[in-house]
């Protein structure tokens, strides 16, 4: 694959994300949904006391441990394996399933880029949009964190700079693999509200009771459920930020180790971007 | 001369249905080529196979001196396949300048074929605000941003007003006279007739006819209104021959030269018979393509 049709295709995908509303809106549920249960929720508990029932009986000092700078990444991808993951499937299904809703496949093929060269673009465009939420959750939640910090005389303690790196690269990930698989839905259902029907019901349904049923009925289909993309990413969270387990968040657990989440979430993002390119390749644009 | 597009034996089949029958098809250089034939012919198939967008079943294309969907190939050839497809999100503008980026267009391109098709005023408009008939002409600056060789129009005055038709016309017109090929399907047979060098008729998937505008019109006829008419008829049967002279609702078709219309009228005159009405004509495209399709349903 040449070089030249890349880039061309590359900025054209940037200007089709850059101008699209959706893809803020969703960009806005999942910063919004981070500072509301990261930040919002914890202070209000915090300055009404011990006896508030959001603090749950946790002590007034370790709520407010948690909304200072040293656990900005627990704040900014906690949510990353269910919430935020189900915000990056639709965006996967509105972009890549749009194509097909609008007749706009053929006018974008009919170019000069290969069915290739278009696809690995949307791809990559996908991936630096994934990167701006990420980084834009983050930023957000920082500020959150320095706001409450000073006003509370709490502790300005950073996570290492390599943690950071590791941290928002592994929420990036966790992002990257629920994108991709509502764009190969998209692609096999060359449509957009099916794919996000599907795909929204698995992350927030069904990979939540397939485990919850695995773990207390089938203890021996572990290895089944712990294939599974949604504990995957959930312990891939859980291994980046440190968390312990009875004060994750949900779908956040050390169902495997952060060496084999990260193996398998990088297999899931090839095993569906090579069945879309696959797809998209061999099937006619009718 | 090389064909810029070489269809041999297509075929595509869906299923049990076919769709393209072992269709033959030639565009020359620098020709208006108008693809002819009803809803449903197999004309939009065949132009999604020229484009890449489909693989045939079985057949050779040639499109370019390449095959259907190459890069280069791409490059040089402009389309717009059945409707005009754009993000209705972005503007008539914004539309071109990411087509531009994946073709590797200069910017100042997409300003003149705005101007070609009378868009620059709402170019800034978005997409989903358009007309019909803004929506065709857009697909059409679409289709010309490449400055390609081949431009393959799909049925291009679709939604356009008559005096869109008549700009579309005289635009696809200029485009052929400017040395690019031009391939048109429509099923609008007058258009056509009007803008076409060559055309080639389907009919359920099979090609039936492909021959010049004029060859496919035929012969000259005289228009003749005479009474009384079968007096006139046999007056006109004896003076040119058996077989040149039928009726035609309440006319006379008559198959001979129309310069020979002054000696016609003579000999009409001369047998007592009150012509009023003579004048020549020609068989319009849609005659022959009701011929030729009626005749193809009739033997399949």
């Amino acid at each position: 694959m040449r070089m030249w049709p890349m880039v061309g295709s590359y900025r054209a995908e940037l200007l089709k994300l850059r101008k699209r509303s959706a893809v803020w809106v969703l960009f806005g549920a999942g910063l919004v949904l981070s500072l509301i249960f990261g930040y919002l929720l914890p202070y209000l508990g915090y300055v009404t006391g011990d006896d508030n029932p959001q603090t749950d009986g946790v002590p007034r000092a370790q709520v407010l441990q948690g909304m200072l700078p040293d656990h900005v990444l627990d704040n900014t991808i906690g949510g990353y394996p269910i919430f935020a993951g189900a915000l990056a499937l639709v965006l996967g299904a509105i972009v890549i399933g749009g194509e097909y809703a609008w007749g706009t496949l053929k006018t974008i093929l009919t170019q000069r880029p290969g069915r290739g060269a278009v696809l690995a673009s949307q791809f990559l465009a996908l991936a630096t949009m994934i990167v701006v939420w990420v980084l834009g959750i983050f930023v957000a939640c920082a500020l959150c964190s320095i706001g409450i910090a000073a006003a509370e005389n709490g502790s300005m303690h950073w996570p290492g700079p390599l943690d950071l790196l590791r941290g928002l690269a592994g929420g990036w990930l966790v992002l990257m693999m629920w994108c991709l698989a509502g764009a190969v839905l998209a692609v096999a259902f060359r449509n957009v509200a099916l794919p996000i029907g599907l795909g929204v019901v698995w992350i927030l349904g069904i990979e939540t009771l397939l485990a919850g049923v695995v773990s207390s009925l089938l203890p021996d289909l572990d290895v089944l459920s712990n294939a599974l993309p949604g504990t995957n990413a959930g312990s891939l969270v859980f291994s980046v930020t440190g968390m312990v387990a009875g004060d994750a968040p949900p779908g956040v657990r050390d169902a495997v180790s952060g060496g084999r989440a990260l193996l398998t979430l990088v297999a899931y993002c090839a095993i569906f971007a090579v069945l879309a390119a696959w797809t998209t390749r061999r099937r006619d644009v009718t | 001369m090389d064909a810029l597009v070489e269809v041999t034996g297509l075929t595509k089949r869906y299923g049990d249905t076919l769709a393209v029958d072992g269709v033959d098809l030639t565009v020359l250089p620098g020709e208006v080529y108008g693809f002819l034939g009803p809803n449903g012919a197999g004309k939009t198939t065949t132009l999604r196979i020229l484009t890449g967008l489909i693989a045939p079943t079985s057949g050779s294309v040639r499109v370019l001196g390449g095959s259907p969907g190459q890069s280069d190939v791409l490059r040089r050839t402009g389309s717009m396949i059945e409707s005009p497809a754009f993000y209705p999100y972005l503007s008539g503008l914004d539309n071109l300048r990411l087509l531009a980026e994946y073709a590797a267009v200069p910017r100042q391109r997409i300003d003149e074929v705005l101007e070609l098709v009378d868009l620059a005023d709402r170019a800034k408009d978005r997409f989903s605000t358009y007309s019909l008939g803004m929506k065709q002409r857009l697909g059409v600056a679409a289709a010309l941003l490449k400055d390609p060789e081949l431009v393959i129009l799909d049925e291009p005055t679709n939604g356009l007003d008559p005096a869109g038709m008549r700009d579309m016309r005289r635009l696809i017109r200029e485009l052929g006279s400017g040395g690019r090929t031009v391939l048109l399907s429509s099923h609008l047979l007058g258009e056509v007739q009007q803008i076409c060098d060559r055309v080639g008729i389907i009919n359920s998937g099979r090609m039936v006819a492909e021959h010049n505008v004029e060859d496919l019109r035929g012969e000259q006829e005289l228009v003749v209104r005479a009474a009384p008419r079968e007096t006139a008829q046999s007056v006109l049967t004896d003076f040119l021959g058996t077989g040149t002279v039928h009726l035609y609702d309440d006319t006379l078709r008559v198959k001979v030269d129309p310069g020979r219309a002054a000696e016609v009228n003579r000999v009409l005159v001369e047998a007592g018979i009150a012509v009023s009405e003579l004048h020549s004509t020609e068989r319009a495209l849609e005659d022959v393509f009701f011929e030729l399709t009626t005749n193809e349903e009739l033997s399949s």
